[in-house]
């Protein structure tokens, strides 16, 4: 027992460094003076200030932020609708189906679901005349159905290992179905109402490859403008850059992490 | 239960309610995530040509009225003869076995240290594994880039230490695409084989030492054939998607890093030829239906179980 024990320890610290090493490394060079990104030549907040004056970055960012925030409320609905029926709802015609769909997202390669996408946008502009053109409501489309996918899984383990009988006890003492799930459903989900909501925003925010193919002129999100920029090698404003998202989300998982203490696991 | 039926839209709104609570994911879903696909295998068929969209009809309503269906089988031929797409789908299911087996011995330690914790320590660790998939994918291989570039991290260390003379070229490899599959798909890993080792019935293990098994013997007789769903489930987690990889052969692989994402990319973006790149992702979705077979059946198994 001991042995494999220490075996085990030592591979979880080899791998945690693993893990941390590169965004540690971003972080610091970060505030180097240098423009060779890995050669030390003091400390320097010139690529922040050089971050917040280029246009193109501060434009990129607020279009993706825009288009995070609405998928991940539109994902959030869908996606806990599909949970709540996925396991709530006994048997109905293509329970089957639904399941399948919502899962398959999670693994489907991103250039799949790009490129689908943007033929179906195609064929139904060419078919209906709708949507005119692609651009933000495009990516919000796409960006809402694999969230949407992320936002069931978590939901629907919440919802397995809720107490069926409080909703039970308030449908036998009259409350209407409707009410019952604003009443007593949505107030015990929360937790992963929220936690849902924050992981779609950040894959909306993330996602490169799906956006490059249903995007339209105008409409460059802010991978897509980072993509372009380090395809040609390192550049330090995009160093700091990640810093930026690096400290706000370490922040707010922290936040989360001491506001609502997990129970069981995760 | 004795109702009334109400007339009118909220009549039948409360009579249907149950009906539009499934149809509106379910339609969402058919309409975003499935009719897509079918799209795809349409222009797969399909002729590339110089216009808006790039491609052919497939009817065409011919002068007497008679629906014409043109299916061009060529797209499929052309992957078939040029030896670059085959040896793309090769490659990339090579490489993403390869990756998930690597990133499978990296992280059972991992996943079976982390579940063995006392709670709040399991709490804390759970959550590093979490957190980097929470910053940005793209840039966390963005970072492997000043790492493993010529005058990167890695060479400056070995030289600083005189290890080598001369740099390693570790950038544009094959070992750079392992190197960051395995980084970025770890927790896909990780979590789903700590959900399951965290379910190990422990009196097995007593079990097993009481009657004089070593722990060696214990692990692979009894804790490894009870993780195997776990494994499946990871394995299939990080397999499916690495197949389709775009970004980490794009940034850090060479020019003779073949894999079918970027393919398919290229040939869309590049030489915009549609149907092609159509067919490329139904053979890709065809290469994937074991795969996604064996993850459905893992979640179903751990889904009863849990049940």
């Amino acid at each position: 027992m001991r042995k494999s024990f220490s075996f085990s320890s030592v591979a979880t610290v080899l791998g945690f460094a693993f893990l941390y090493a590169p965004i540690v490394s971003l972080i610091i060079f970060s505030f180097n003076e240098s423009k060779l990104v890995t050669v030390w030549a003091g400390f320097s907040t010139k690529w922040y200030v050089k971050l917040f004056q280029d246009p193109q970055i501060l434009g990129a960012a607020w279009i993706s932020l825009k288009i995070a925030f609405i998928s991940a409320s539109l994902a959030i609905i869908l996606g806990t609708l599909a949970a709540y029926v996925l396991v709530r709802f006994r048997r109905f015609l293509g329970k089957n189906l639904l399941s399948g769909m919502i899962t398959a997202p999670l693994v489907m390669p991103d250039v799949i679901i790009g490129l689908s996408l943007l033929l179906l946008f195609i064929s139904m502009e060419s078919l209906f005349g709708w949507p005119a053109g692609r651009g933000l409501t495009t990516i919000i489309i796409a960006h809402t159905t694999f969230c949407m996918a992320y936002v069931a899984v978590v939901v629907q383990s919440r919802l397995g290992d809720m107490d069926e009988s409080l909703e039970e006890a308030a449908l036998d003492l009259g409350a209407k179905p409707v009410r019952v799930f604003f009443d007593i459903t949505l107030p015990v989900i929360s937790p992963a109402l929220v936690s849902g909501w924050l992981l779609s925003f950040t894959l909306s925010l993330d996602d490169l490859v799906i956006a490059s193919f249903v995007s339209g002129p105008g409409a460059s999100t802010l991978p897509m403008v980072i993509f372009s920029k380090v395809r040609l090698g390192v550049s330090p404003d995009i160093n700091a850059l990640a810093t930026i998202i690096i400290v706000i989300v370490a922040l707010g998982v922290l936040v989360a992490a001491t506001k609502m203490k997990p129970e069981k696991g995760y | 239960m004795g109702h009334k039926p109400q007339q009118g839209l909220l009549g039948w709104f409360k009579r249907r309610g149950r009906t539009l609570v499934i149809a509106i994911p379910f339609w969402w879903l058919m309409v975003f995530f499935l009719i897509p696909f079918a799209v795809v295998f349409k222009i797969s068929f399909a002729e590339a040509i110089i216009a808006r969209p790039p491609y052919s009809q497939l009817f065409t309503f011919a002068e007497n009225g008679v629906v014409q269906i043109k299916l061009v089988i060529a797209n499929y031929g052309y992957l078939l003869e040029d030896s670059l797409y085959i040896s793309a789908y090769w490659s990339s299911i090579k490489i993403a076995f390869v990756s998930t087996l690597i990133t499978l011995l990296v992280a059972y330690p991992m996943a079976y240290y982390i579940a063995r914790s006392p709670l709040r320590r399991r709490n804390v660790l759970l959550m590093l594994i979490i957190l980097p998939f929470w910053t940005s994918f793209l840039l966390r291989v963005y970072a492997w880039i000043g790492i493993l570039k010529t005058n990167g991290i890695i060479n400056n260390v070995l030289m600083w230490l005189g290890i080598t003379n001369e740099p390693f070229v570790m950038m544009q490899t094959d070992f750079a695409v392992y190197v960051a599959i395995v980084y970025t798909y770890l927790p896909f890993m990780v979590l789903p084989l700590f959900t399951n080792l965290v379910k190990l019935d422990q009196s097995l293990l007593e079990a097993s030492n009481d009657l004089g098994a070593n722990s060696l013997t214990t692990f692979f007789k009894i804790t490894l054939p009870l993780s195997v769903p776990g494994i499946i489930a990871g394995s299939m987690l990080v397999f499916i998607p690495v197949v389709g990889e775009f970004v980490i052969p794009a940034l850090l692989g060479g020019p003779d890093t073949l894999m079918i994402g970027k393919v398919l990319w290229n040939e869309f973006f590049s030489n915009r030829d549609w149907p092609v790149a159509s067919a490329v992702a139904i053979v890709m979705l065809v290469l994937l239906v074991i795969p996604i077979m064996l993850l459905r059946n893992a979640q179903n198994a751990s889904h009863e179980e849990g049940a």
